[in-house]
């Protein structure tokens, strides 16, 4: 027992210190002198097209988003480094250090900002809904409730649906790791529509689903901006982020991404 | 300040603690206890169901695999090779979005369970197969010197002995299977995972709800292993 007991101690010492070790990286500089930034690296979902998605052909990170943010660091003169990773595990990654900021069209809402800053917005987005080709009587939010709806897990979307549930306890709402997985459930019969972002929705039917999947209703929750969300209290990053933004958009740069994603 | 505490401290790092700490985060979780209940149940569904397919189709595939006829040994190991060889989570997004829509209608909870006793009964055949080897070869000699056919001696004599030697293995597998299920939450099966996954998604309380996820599936697999613990128990014959 003896011999046990002093096992254990050793075990749990040596986890300790392995803790200590790992939580050293983490600390925080000394106030009063940030130094300066040279590098960020940057969480995405990478699988939401048109603003992150992956080139088939050379495997790089593209879209509208990784666009600004490749012209911000230029502007900036910083280097950028995609991570790509789960939507759901962006604001835990920023909580824990993994990464400096993101960009992966977030919606800047009062639940994230409480946990998060964001920065400027950077583009005015809003929800639609999207349907298979031949349904009919879904044309707005009202007609929603006592489907089966299909969303992408922790989107603006996703919240949507839990609200329109809330109303009408008969609506089923579906929600899938990524929004890919929600079309295909739409297209397999397995749900009545999708609720998403409209450039996103606009992109995929332009892309994937011309006759098979259309959009209906107007724009609803059209107060809906992205921003880049930074850890709570890193000014030095948000400031940074702001002004790449203010400086791109001042020389023309973001006009050019729009158009080259949008026109 | 008590032991206890500085040891946990010592174990995990302060920055855990630190989080363990934070009371919002329990909240989150017992306001949410009856989402993880409910989650947790559908689990054990999908695992018991899961359980069934996979039995009966291992111990087809199991017996078919030693089977004398080609043909019936061949297709029982491709159905193994492929079960076996390709991953669940591939498995699960295979049957739901593309294999099973083709053939008939299924709901992602049915669904779930054709891929997860699919899956399981490639397992189980082979644990089946290498029970019944185990047995020694004098006992099937010795029942046959005695006038017993070779499927007479198989019932009566083999498969008794390679039961007792194949439950340890299969409890092994129904654990595996029960935390596999997870995988299922990616077809929005709203099982425990799932239930995690829109939780953490809302509140980004990651320590405390994969924290409280962790142990509703430890509970579940704990409870599958005293069960197998009992029946190795009663089946003990020395």
């Amino acid at each position: 027992m003896k011999r046990f007991l002093s096992l254990l101690l050793v075990a749990m010492l040596a986890l300790g210190m392995l803790a200590a070790a790992g939580c050293g990286g983490n600390e925080k500089e000394p106030a009063g002198q940030e130094p300066a930034v040279t590098k960020l690296v940057v969480g995405s979902e990478t699988a939401y097209a048109p603003f992150e998605m992956v080139d088939e052909k050379t495997g790089d990170y593209i879209g509208f988003d990784m666009d600004i943010i490749k012209a911000i660091g230029e502007a900036m003169d910083v280097e950028i480094e995609i991570r790509s990773m789960e939507f759901t595990a962006l604001i835990p990654a920023l909580q824990n250090g993994q990464i400096d900021c993101a960009i992966s069209a977030m919606s800047i809402t009062e639940d994230r900002a409480q946990v998060v800053d964001f920065t400027d917005s950077y583009f005015d987005a809003g929800l639609i809904i999207a349907v298979a080709e031949g349904t009919e009587g879904i044309e707005t939010v009202e007609d929603l409730k006592g489907k089966v709806l299909a969303a992408q897990i922790g989107t603006i979307g996703a919240d949507a649906c839990v609200a329109i549930k809330a109303e009408d306890s008969a609506t089923v709402v579906k929600t899938y790791d990524h929004v890919g997985e929600a079309f295909m459930e739409l297209q397999k019969g397995g749900a009545d529509a999708v609720v998403n972002d409209l450039p996103v929705t606009a992109y995929y039917i332009q892309t994937e689903a011309t006759d098979k999947v259309k959009m209906v209703g107007e724009v609803f929750q059209a107060d809906d901006h992205y921003g880049m969300p930074v850890q709570k209290g890193d000014t030095a990053t948000l400031n940074l982020l702001n002004e790449g933004l203010a400086k791109i958009r001042a020389e023309g740069t973001y006009d050019e991404i729009y158009a080259k994603w949008f026109e | 300040m008590n032991f206890g505490f500085a040891a946990a401290e010592l174990m995990f790092g302060l920055s855990i603690i630190d989080k363990l700490q934070d009371i919002y985060g329990l909240q989150v979780v017992i306001n949410n206890l009856p989402n993880f209940a409910k989650g947790a149940w559908l689990t054990l569904e999908i695992t018991v169901f899961s359980i069934v397919i996979g039995m009966i189709l291992g111990v087809i595939a199991g017996l078919g695999r030693m089977s004398n006829i080609k043909l019936v040994s061949f297709i029982s190991v491709i159905y193994i090779d492929f079960f076996r060889g390709t991953p669940l989570f591939v498995q699960i997004l295979l049957l739901y979005f593309g294999i099973i829509p083709l053939l008939f209608d299924a709901t992602a909870i049915q669904s779930a369970i054709i891929a997860c006793g699919l899956n399981s009964g490639a397992y189980v055949a082979e644990i089946v197969r290498a029970g019944i080897q185990a047995v020694d070869k004098g006992q099937m000699e010795a029942a046959r010197s005695l006038g017993m056919t070779h499927t007479q001696a198989m019932i009566h004599i083999v498969f008794p002995q390679a039961f007792k030697i194949v439950i340890p293995p299969l409890i092994n597998e129904f654990i595996m299977l029960l935390k596999d299920t997870s995988l299922v939450s990616a077809i929005s099966v709203p099982e425990l995972t799932h239930t995690g996954k829109m939780l953490y998604a809302s509140t980004y309380q990651a320590v405390w709800v994969w924290s409280a996820v962790c142990v509703f599936y430890f509970v579940m697999t704990k409870a599958l292993s005293i069960l197998g613990d009992w029946a190795e128990r009663r089946l003990a014959t020395e």
